[in-house]
């Protein structure tokens, strides 16, 4: 367990770095959190990594050949071998000696719940030295919003058009959590310094990193973009997103979710529900089901918070 | 005394491969535990990577490839086939991976036994394809095939047979690694993934040529395909040019694109591909007994396709017989297709003859060949130059 002292520089808007690695007037959405991610994520890491990114969003903000907006290497790669790719340049850069680089594995929940699931698990089981993040917008959005294995019950989407979706979203943290990695966290991009913070330590760490990072996505949840910031807020207010970190199994509670576990309550989930286009034809029965999972996974993380 | 897959270990040893990743598959599998072998006992200070996937592997070996590693893999058959999307990916991003396929049978219904099916299947995928007559061959290509892809940037598969060379022992030359060492250097990539000078690779591409941020119009995608196809076609120089200086240092000569076995007097000429080569000098030495002016053309480069100097071997030809370990469904076997391609706008006025044999590890027999070229001496009569479908040494 790292002491109080080495995180003690707290990281905030005025001592971040700032210097930019992605460029202003990317191809994303207005008002996407993947971009203010992304943002903070790079200059979290300083210019020093060679990033891998599979077929997603992120590849449509890199840019198209030969313009970019972003400043650091980068491989694009297929859409299930994200770690796989990952595990290549960790293994290249360690055959040729190179040394202090992060690599960093970045792709959305299609690309990691889904089809990156298999080379991910592989990657994990073998401790690669990468740090992985998930950008989690909870469906296919970047060809045009299908469900995935994170999109929520009840969600409409393109492949869930009228009834939405009836299962329930796997907890991928849960799952990276399992294979006995360094360091598992969430972030929600509208905790930039959280994410920030996050992002640093990870970069520390040797072995497999995991971050699960919350990206609401204005066009796929049917929601204004000015409103993206207050959307990731409401979920961590309601619970449906839970700020931790996993830290060599070691279990705490971020800021964000420590204060509303201060509050002593969370706010009902239909608030954060409502905001939505995508849950307009969510039944009652769907809402209470999903209320009931958010409140016994908060539950669950405030007894290991207290046990921890 | 090695068996095939041992010398294709020892050719990726003595080639100092720097990461290695493969899954294990039948027959495959003693490549990469003598690999991994080497690795551990340090025989060969390499990253082995034991993927869970063929799939993953590729994806290791190609951005591996892109930090600037010597990267090699191992498969057969369905192994082959899960990585189909990776050899597209690997070739179009222009890494000089190098690739052993262990020639196998590709379901359904199971099968482990020797055909070509799985890397005719891969053909239009971009490598450039070397088949391997026996076991020296696997060696010695695989070191060749180093100095070829990271000469042209288009990655390499090297094919040899599923048991009849993976699992049969025969005399191979192990050359000293300080011989190697002058014929192969040291990879030196044109351009890397560095902070240094940050790229971004294998970005969304459109069709038509694009202006850069300082005003240079860069390739549309059209254009970087065509940069591939003109890479497989120029290769063909330098894939004979790496043979001769193979020869130069190891005294044995790979300066052709394909073996010719007395083809200077031949007027009937067997094609085969593979381990299917050396049986065919067999048959046409039973041949040639019998009074036929008979000659073994053996391929060994697929792709690119030595089309000139076929059509140039093969012009005076009065039979052709064409002996076909895969099938492309509702054609002919897919050499053959390739040898009536080639042969198209020459003097040739040969009698073509396909016979597609030994799929799934069924045996092939000398005797079998002599046969099919006896049965296909009378068409030469009958004028009957070409017919719609091959035909099968088979029981139906």
């Amino acid at each position: 367990m790292p002491s109080e002292g080495d995180y003690a520089m707290k990281s905030t808007a005025v001592n971040m770095t700032e210097k930019e690695y992605l460029l202003p007037g990317n191809r994303t959405c207005p008002g996407c959190a993947l971009s203010l991610a992304y943002r903070y994520i790079l200059k979290a890491l300083e210019g020093q990594v060679i990033a891998t990114v599979p077929a997603s969003c992120l590849t449509v903000l890199h840019g198209m050949y030969p313009v970019t907006s972003v400043t650091v290497p980068c491989v694009n790669t297929p859409f299930a071998t994200t770690a796989a790719s990952a595990t290549g340049l960790v293994a290249g850069l360690k055959a040729l000696g190179k040394e202090g680089l992060t690599v960093l594995a970045i792709a959305g929940d299609g690309g990691t719940h889904d089809i990156g699931i298999q080379a991910l698990s592989a990657a994990a089981e073998r401790q690669t030295d990468f740090l992985y993040i998930c950008y989690d917008n909870e469906g296919y959005m970047n060809t045009g919003n299908q469900r995935s294995g994170s999109t929520p019950l009840g969600a409409i989407s393109g492949t869930t058009p009228i009834l939405g979706k009836q299962q329930n979203q796997k907890d991928i943290a849960a799952i990276m959590e399992a294979h006995c990695i360094p360091y598992v966290a969430t972030v929600d991009a509208s905790y930039p310094l959280d994410l920030y913070e996050k992002v640093r330590k990870a970069k520390t760490i040797r072995g497999t990193r995991f971050i699960h990072v919350f990206t609401p996505c204005p066009p796929g949840w049917s929601f204004p973009f000015n409103n993206t910031i207050s959307i990731g807020k409401l979920a961590v207010e309601t619970g449906w997103v839970i700020l931790y970190e996993v830290e060599d199994g070691v279990f705490r509670l971020s800021e964000g979710s420590e204060s509303v576990a201060r509050r002593g309550n969370l706010k009902p989930l239909r608030e954060y529900l409502v905001e939505q286009g995508r849950f307009k034809n969510i039944t009652e029965e769907q809402i209470e089901a999903l209320q009931h999972w958010v409140n016994a996974r908060w539950k669950r993380c405030l007894d290991r918070a207290a046990n921890s | 005394m090695l068996d095939g897959n041992h010398a294709a270990a020892e050719g990726v040893r003595l080639s100092r491969a720097q990461v290695i990743a493969a899954y294990p598959i039948t027959p495959q599998s003693p490549v990469t535990e003598k690999l991994s072998e080497f690795v551990e006992g340090r025989e060969l200070e390499a990253q082995y990577i034991a993927v869970e996937s063929e799939h993953s592997a590729l994806a290791v070996c190609t951005s591996a490839s892109t930090v600037g590693a010597r990267t090699f893999t191992a498969t057969s058959s369905h192994g082959l086939a899960y990585m189909h999307e990776m050899l597209h990916w690997a070739a179009g991003a222009r890494l000089p991976v190098v690739l052993a396929c262990v020639n196998r049978a590709i379901g359904a219904p199971w099968n482990v036994l020797n055909d070509q099916q799985d890397s005719i299947s891969q053909r239009d995928t971009g490598w450039i394809q070397i088949y391997a007559r026996n076991n020296q061959e696997i060696l010695d290509s695989i070191i060749q095939a180093y100095k070829i892809a990271e000469s042209v940037y288009v990655p390499v598969m090297v094919c040899y047979d599923g048991y009849v060379l993976s699992h049969t022992e025969m005399p191979v030359d192990v050359p000293p690694q300080e011989a190697v060492d002058r014929f192969l250097p040291r990879y030196k990539p044109h351009t890397i993934l560095d902070p240094a000078n940050p790229k971004n690779y294998n970005l969304v591409t459109l069709a038509n040529p694009r202006i850069n941020a300082e005003g240079v119009l860069c390739h549309g995608y059209m254009e970087l395909r065509y940069l591939l196809q003109e890479a497989l076609q120029n290769s063909r120089d330098t894939i004979v040019k790496v043979g001769r200086e193979f020869g130069e240092v190891f005294d044995r000569s790979y300066a052709n694109m394909f073996w010719e076995d007395r083809l200077d007097d031949a007027d009937i000429v067997i094609v085969a591909m593979g381990s299917l080569a050396m049986e065919a000098i067999v048959a046409a030495d039973m041949l040639r007994e019998g009074g036929h002016k008979v000659g073994v053309l053996g391929l060994r480069v697929f792709r690119p396709f030595p089309k000139a100097d076929v059509a140039k071997t093969l012009e005076k030809s009065r039979l052709i017989v064409v002996f076909d370990k895969n099938i492309s469904y509702g054609l002919e076997g897919a050499t053959c297709s390739e040898i009536k391609s080639a042969l198209y706008g020459s003097s040739a006025r040969a009698v073509i003859r396909n016979f597609v044999v030994g799929l799934g590890g069924r045996d092939v027999k000398a005797r079998e060949m002599v046969d099919a070229v006896n049965k296909s001496l009378l068409s030469v009569n009958d004028g009957d130059l070409n017919r719609e479908y091959p035909e099968w040494i088979c029981a139906i």
